[in-house]
């Protein structure tokens, strides 16, 4: 196949890429749009596969079916609620991918002189530090996303001096390949150290703030695919990655945006470790107290009430009680209250995560509010119910200045008549942060597992 | 083509992707934004491109060889599973229309 109809081919993939991101703007085409994404990939596969340069298959088409199967396996099987940790891990190899594709790239022209023009190396060098960094740091948030390490901040002493010194000496490194160094053990150190770095960088950022960091992993990986392209001169690989590499940096924005938070505090915030909250204090000094009232007090709460507002948290998620939740709200509406559902643009471990898994549970969407739309409705709502949220509704983000969170906007649930808080005991949330919204007057606590809990509500709810 | 020319041209296209790129995903809704994530990554899996054309080539020594294979092992798990992920996604989202199933 002529290098000119190659280069038309993959344009076709590119076309298919940047119409399945366009169908993601509404909910009916979305679906549609990514099986046109997939198509397109299948088209860059067949293409690449008829190269001339393409003299050994069974390499690939064995790796295919290795890495394939376990992608399929792993998509298939893992629930709504491990969605973050799935991307987080499909990133990674991503990301591994590209640096692997530079080791290869500079092992086989690095020995000839001459073999490695200037911005060729430079690609090497760049797609090798960000790959490495996306799959070491991917693997990190994977990890604490799955809780097989601890969420919270991993801190040590001097670790931004030994961060910033490693980074230096990678970034060392990688201007020596850049500028034409053929050795080939600079490379190894780079891996090494990148990978290092990738680690060191996740190890310290909190388990709430992982959707900003997934997020930026995205665009990395985005970014190490395109600087792979300008290594193998292909057009496919420069803007598929760069389209990836635009769209994780804009909603890394967004998600700073939400949280009032520079994507540099977040980064280097090592934010989350416990901190005590002032006001928390104070009130607790005023012999303000936890109330806990019982299911069957929530059920009249809920069963007489003219509107109820929902706000699901990744409590929600974890305990599976999406399906109850709907459940619950059906009974309600068929009572004739007014059910909705408050959705905090960064609640759940990636943006847009509490959507998904009340779209698993069929909920119907206009219900869903978004943040500003669900503050207007809180004065004249009856009952907020707060399932397994704690830090997107803490008032400490508006009224005390001392507040790690302080700034951030938040549900304010507390203008609500009365707020209902199912929460498994008094921890603070996954950010470690205390929250005031417990002691208030017009606050009763439901503790037990929120699918536990909805489920005994819905029971006691008909009952009535 | 000269090799300049053709990096002068790649530099192009890289930065109307940047600008593509921020324009296609401004419009969707935050509703859809873990699938857009997940989209994108599946998108990256590009990368299986890059892969195959380093596990394809002709006489390559040992290094080469394995570093090939496994990064087509790895791209291809981000191919299939970024895609197959979202598309279970996106079918819970089709299904909104549903009547209340109590």
């Amino acid at each position: 196949m002529s290098r000119e109809v190659t280069n038309l081919l993959y344009l076709v993939t590119i076309v298919t890429f940047i119409l399945a991101l366009r169908f993601l703007s509404n909910p009916a085409t979305a679906r549609r749009g990514n099986q046109i994404g997939a198509a397109g990939m299948l088209l860059a596969i067949v293409v690449t596969f008829l190269q001339k340069s393409i003299d050994s298959y069974w390499e690939i088409a064995l790796g295919m079916v290795v890495g394939g199967t376990f992608g399929l396996v792993a998509a298939r099987k893992v629930r709504m609620t491990a969605m973050p940790q799935m991307v987080a891990l499909f990133n990674g190899v991503g990301g591994g991918a590209a640096a692997l594709i530079s080791l290869a790239e500079f092992h086989r022209l690095a020995p000839e002189p001459g073999g490695l023009q200037a911005d060729i190396s430079t690609a090497i060098a760049l797609s090798a530090i960000i790959g490495s960094i996306s799959f070491s740091g991917s693997m990190v948030a994977f990890a604490k996303l799955q809780e097989l390490i601890r969420g919270r901040p991993i801190v040590f002493p001097f670790q931004k001096t030994v961060n910033a010194l490693l980074f230096a000496a990678v970034l060392a490194a990688g201007i020596a390949i850049a500028a034409g160094s053929e050795q080939q053990w600079l490379m190894w150190a780079l891996l090494a150290g990148a990978s290092l770095f990738g680690v060191l960088f996740v190890l310290p950022i909190g388990g709430a703030d992982m959707p900003v960091v997934i997020s930026l992993l995205n665009a990395f990986t985005g970014l190490a695919a395109a600087a792979t392209g300008f290594e193998l001169e292909n057009n496919v690989l420069i803007v598929s990655g760069m389209l990836v590499g635009a769209s994780g940096t804009f909603l890394t924005i967004m998600m700073g945006k939400a949280m009032n938070r520079s994507i540099a505090n977040v980064l280097f915030g090592a934010f989350g470790q416990i901190a005590p909250s002032p006001a928390a204090a104070g009130a607790s000094a005023n012999g303000g107290q936890v109330r806990s009232a019982t299911t069957d007090d929530v059920a009249v709460m809920l069963g007489y009430a003219h509107k109820v507002v929902f706000v699901p948290g990744y409590g929600m998620a974890v305990a599976q009680a999406q399906h109850d939740v709907r459940a619950l709200a059906d009974l309600l509406e068929s009572r004739g209250v007014e059910v909705s559902y408050a959705i905090h643009p960064v609640a759940g471990r990636m943006p847009g995560h509490m959507n998904v898994l009340l779209a698993e549970a069929n909920v119907p969407y206009p219900q869903l509010k978004e943040m500003e739309d669900a503050n207007a409705e809180f004065p004249r709502t009856d009952v907020a119910l707060v399932i397994g949220a704690n830090d997107v509704v803490n008032p400490d983000a508006r009224n005390n200045a001392g507040s790690p969170i302080y700034g951030m906007p938040i549900l304010n649930v507390d203008n609500a008549q009365a707020v209902v808080v199912l929460k498994r005991s008094m921890n603070p949330g996954f950010a470690g942060i205390e929250n005031p919204l417990f002691l208030n007057p017009k606050t009763v606590m439901l503790f037990g597992d929120a699918k536990d809990s909805i489920e005994k509500l819905a029971g006691a709810v008909k009952g009535l | 083509m000269s090799h300049g020319l053709l990096l002068t041209f790649e530099i192009t296209i890289l930065v109307l992707a940047i600008f593509l790129g921020f324009e296609v995903i401004s419009k969707v809704p935050t509703l859809l934004h873990t699938p857009l994530m997940s989209g994108t990554n599946a998108i990256h899996g590009i990368v299986i491109v890059g892969a195959m054309l380093v596990a394809g080539l002709g006489d390559k020594d040992t290094l080469t060889t394995i570093v090939g294979f496994v990064a087509v092992v790895l791209a291809s798990a981000n191919v299939v599973g970024g895609f197959v992920v979202t598309d279970r996604m996106l079918e819970m989202f089709k299904k909104r229309e549903k009547k209340p199933d109590t």
